[in-house]
């Protein structure tokens, strides 16, 4: 038992996929809080997908992915932000504009050009292939993300709540917004490596989901959250290396069952 | 425009006009409000309440005319503003303590957690509004005048001394209905200024001191009594205005 436990993290690529696999599971359901209380997880998906082409960009100058990918990550939120509060279209189908446009402009770019990279690793995840340095970027991102999730806890909760008491009072909740999705695009960002641009969406929302069910109040869901969420980052990890499966979905299965298993087990509808 | 000095609050306003996309929402308002004072602003849905809270609170700019809070009224945090039903995000889960400390968030600088006084100060207001027992409810899980009776903790954990309310009454049975008006009251006896907008011609509107009768623009603002004319209530609702203040059994 110790062994199958042990064995995989003798090898260095996988210490390096584990750091990276609890950091994603950690980071995304904190975020995925906010993403499944204010009802946006159409737009966190929307932003995984439109990150593609900034990533595609990134491997055809042959440059880190992260160098390209936080930059248009943080751009392409803020534009979607923008167009969901000032445009005369609804804010699901300006965002759906965006979305498949700039995942199309990826997947052309992609085909187009032969940049060395597995679209699928990049759709679906591949965590086993990440470098030190990616791991060190990753850390600092999210070391980032946790000190804005804790400076503007409160002017982010109140906004969450009740926009319009929050700009009442003073806080200038666009910029709140901005900030919040700021830190979305980063976590993302950190997310795709694991759970690749298709599945980031579950390690975002679904961990947070099961915690919503089970902690009462917005803190709880952050945290049980995050456990549940780096718990099914590991599992899904261990799996992926004894069964020779992609660790990305072997990670999302893992939450999905999760949040079944609660789900049955609790019944509340969010 | 805002004046500082340390007197009592006072809201002065003067022919605010606000157009929001071409469309006149708001025309030549004018009214005061002194300190001491629990004023309904009455209209049908559509009359602007809102818009005329947005523009009291800064939130909605005026396209004309002017808005001025003077004495303690023009302190940072003075008014607080209690949210219709539709504008709040109920999904979001927090119990009535935490939204009563959201009150003291603006106390808080950015990078101060809340701590024992702020916590000390919310169960004082929770207990104020009769709460204190529920305070780990989440919002959901109380009734429609238990949510606003918290929203009025959180402005008063705010040290607010202007309370607008914005449509306070709907889905807040009448019994409910009266418990909210009771604590309002104890406001305005402490000198605070507090305006609850309602579209709802209920017997209540009499117990309060002023009403300000908007329908995109003021139709009448006084006592009660001297308001409640079928003029007046023609001018807001029709007919059936009217058909309302006829019945006896209705505003004794």
């Amino acid at each position: 038992m110790t062994e199958l436990l042990v064995e995989p993290f003798t090898f260095g690529f996988m210490q390096r996929a584990l750091i990276v696999s609890v950091l994603v599971g950690v980071m995304c359901p904190v975020l995925g809080a906010y993403v499944i209380t204010r009802g946006s997880a159409f737009m966190g998906d929307a932003l995984a997908h439109s990150v593609l082409p900034a990533m595609a960009l990134a491997f055809l100058l042959n440059i880190s992915p992260f160098i390209a990918a936080v930059p248009g990550g943080i751009a392409i939120a803020l534009l979607m932000g923008y167009l969901s509060r000032r445009t005369r279209i609804s804010e699901d189908t300006s965002i759906g504009i965006v979305f498949a446009g700039l995942f199309a402009l990826g997947l052309v770019m992609l085909s187009k050009f032969s940049v060395g990279v597995n679209i699928e690793d990049l759709l679906l995840g591949q965590v086993l292939g990440v470098s030190v340095t990616d791991v060190y970027v990753s850390l600092g991102l999210c070391a980032l993300v946790l000190v804005g999730l804790y400076v503007y806890h409160n002017p982010l909760a109140y906004t969450s709540f009740d926009p319009i008491g929050a700009e009442v009072v003073g806080i200038k909740t666009s910029f709140v917004e901005a900030i919040l999705l700021t830190m979305l695009a980063l976590v993302i960002v950190v997310g795709i490596q694991a759970a690749g641009i298709v599945l980031v969406m579950a390690m975002l929302i679904t961990p947070a989901a099961t915690a919503y069910l089970l902690a009462r109040r917005f803190v709880g869901v952050m945290t049980v959250g995050a456990v549940i969420g780096g718990a099914s980052a590991i599992t899904g990890l261990y799996l992926s290396f004894h069964f020779n499966l992609p660790s990305g979905p072997a990670m999302a299965l893992v939450a999905t069952g999760a949040f079944g298993v609660v789900a049955a087990w609790k019944r509340r509808t969010i | 425009m805002r004046d500082s000095s340390r007197q009592s609050p006072r809201i002065v306003a003067s022919s605010v006009s606000v157009e929001i996309g071409g469309f006149k929402a708001l025309t030549g308002v004018d009214f005061e409000v002194e300190a001491g004072t629990l004023m309904a602003v009455l209209g049908p849905n559509g009359a602007g309440k809102s818009t005329l809270f947005g523009a009291l609170a800064g939130t909605v700019p005026i396209t004309g005319g002017s808005v001025t809070l003077l004495g303690d009224g023009a302190r940072k945090g003075a008014l607080a503003y209690v949210p219709q039903r539709d504008s709040v995000n109920w999904r979001f889960p927090a119990t009535a303590f935490d939204v009563v400390m959201m009150g003291r968030c603006l106390n808080a600088g950015l990078l101060h957690a809340l701590g024992r006084v702020d916590r000390e100060k919310s169960r004082e207001c929770l207990e104020r509004v009769g709460l204190w027992d529920r305070r780990d409810a989440l919002m959901v899980e109380l009734s429609g005048g238990q949510r606003q009776r918290v929203f009025v903790a959180r402005a008063l954990a705010q040290e607010a001394v202007i309370l607008l309310l914005d449509e306070a009454f709907s889905g807040v049975d009448v019994g409910a209905q009266e418990g909210l008006v009771r604590v309002l009251q104890s406001l305005r006896d402490e000198g605070k200024i507090v305006l609850l907008a309602t579209h709802d011609i209920s017997n209540l509107a009499r117990r309060f001191d002023q009403v300000l009768c908007l329908n995109r623009h003021v139709c009448a603002c006084g006592p009660p009594d001297e308001v409640f004319t079928s003029e007046v209530l023609e001018e807001l609702y029709g007919s059936h205005g009217v058909e309302f203040a006829r019945d006896p059994g209705v505003g004794a």
